[in-house]
């Protein structure tokens, strides 16, 4: 196991970056673009929870490929639940519709 | 003595007995914090599954209903947990390097930040009690229907603030556990137990915490953000 340390400009630098991205969300969501509205909230909030797993939680610089197994299948997992349920919900008539 | 045949192993005190040595036991700690989150992750999907049906149902009382929620507050709160996230980083960095004073000081600047997040979330639920927003007996949109640019139902607008109260309720029970454990993690860090040896406690709750914050990071912006576009 690499006993990594990480030089502290580099936790501060992405400190920096997520707070941006934090204000250009909240920012962009007052714009109109449509359906694309959510697809950018997303992908802005998947850019910052993956610099997060990648930097502070360490996952780039463990050696301990174990680690990456249990993230890919929780991710996995997830993805599983919420694909198959829409497959399903996205088809069927909300309750109080005729 | 050099020339000993033994050699005698100085034991770190952290080290338990069931395991051969530290980096054993730390990948085993740590393996097992990411199992742990990992069913945390499927914990919290069946609160974010149940939200994205719901808003592909009633879409239009999601985006009105969303409005309500008050975006200044949100938005520093978002800011409040990534400013926590980078003190915890720090925290484990300033416990490798057997740094007690930068460490005991970053620990509780991550508990203050953690306070004031739910300081705030306290003063924004407080604002959906005053305005009768909170499901149940007393559930009132009477006045956020008549200001919306499109017709909304009552009952499905309800639906919307019962996920947003299960799922930033969820989310602070974490933070107040979270709370908890950094308050365990400042004494035993005041007491000098953490350095370059051992600091795997400091590691996995630091872990902790960062999920925690990347589950707000998504609850931010599919509770407030819904549609935030000036009404036409």
């Amino acid at each position: 196991m690499s006993e990594h340390t990480v030089s502290s400009k580099l936790y501060y630098a992405i400190w920096i970056l997520l707070l941006v991205l934090t204000v250009v969300t909240a920012w962009i969501a007052t714009i109109d673009l449509g359906p694309l509205n959510t697809i950018v909230a997303l992908a802005i909030a998947t850019v910052k929870a993956t610099v997060v797993v990648l930097f502070f939680m360490h996952v780039k610089y463990t050696s301990e490929k174990m680690t990456k197994v249990v993230i890919a299948s929780a991710i996995f997992w997830m993805l599983l639940l919420l694909m198959l349920s829409l497959t399903d919900y996205t088809w069927r008539l909300a309750p109080g519709t005729n | 003595m050099s020339d000993s045949p033994v050699t005698i192993e100085t034991h770190n005190p952290a080290l338990q007995h069931h395991f051969a040595d530290m980096e054993q036991q730390r990948n085993a700690a740590s393996f097992g914090m990411w199992l742990f989150l990992a069913t945390e992750i499927m914990f919290f999907s069946g609160m974010f599954c149940a939200y994205l049906v719901y808003r592909y149902w009633y879409f239009n009382e999601f985006a009105v209903s969303s409005t309500t929620l008050n975006l200044p507050l949100g938005t520093v709160n978002t800011a409040v947990l990534i400013c926590s996230s980078l003190t915890v980083a720090l925290s484990v960095q300033a416990a490798q390097q057997g740094k007690r004073k930068l460490l005991v000081t970053l620990l509780v600047l991550t508990l203050l930040l953690g306070l004031v997040f739910l300081g705030i979330k306290g003063v924004e639920w407080k604002e959906k009690f005053d305005e009768h927003h909170v499901p149940g007996y007393s559930f009132d949109v009477s006045k956020m229907a008549k200001e919306s640019p499109i017709p909304i139902d009552g009952q499905r607008a309800q639906i919307f603030f019962s996920l947003y109260f299960a799922m930033t309720g969820m989310h602070a029970l974490h933070m107040i556990v979270g709370v908890g454990l950094f308050t365990w993690l400042t004494y035993r860090a005041w007491k000098g137990a953490f350095g370059p040896g051992y600091y795997t406690p400091v590691e996995n709750f630091g872990l902790y915490w960062h999920f925690v914050d990347i589950v707000w990071i998504y609850l931010f912006p599919l509770l407030y953000l819904i549609d935030r576009k000036p009404l036409h």
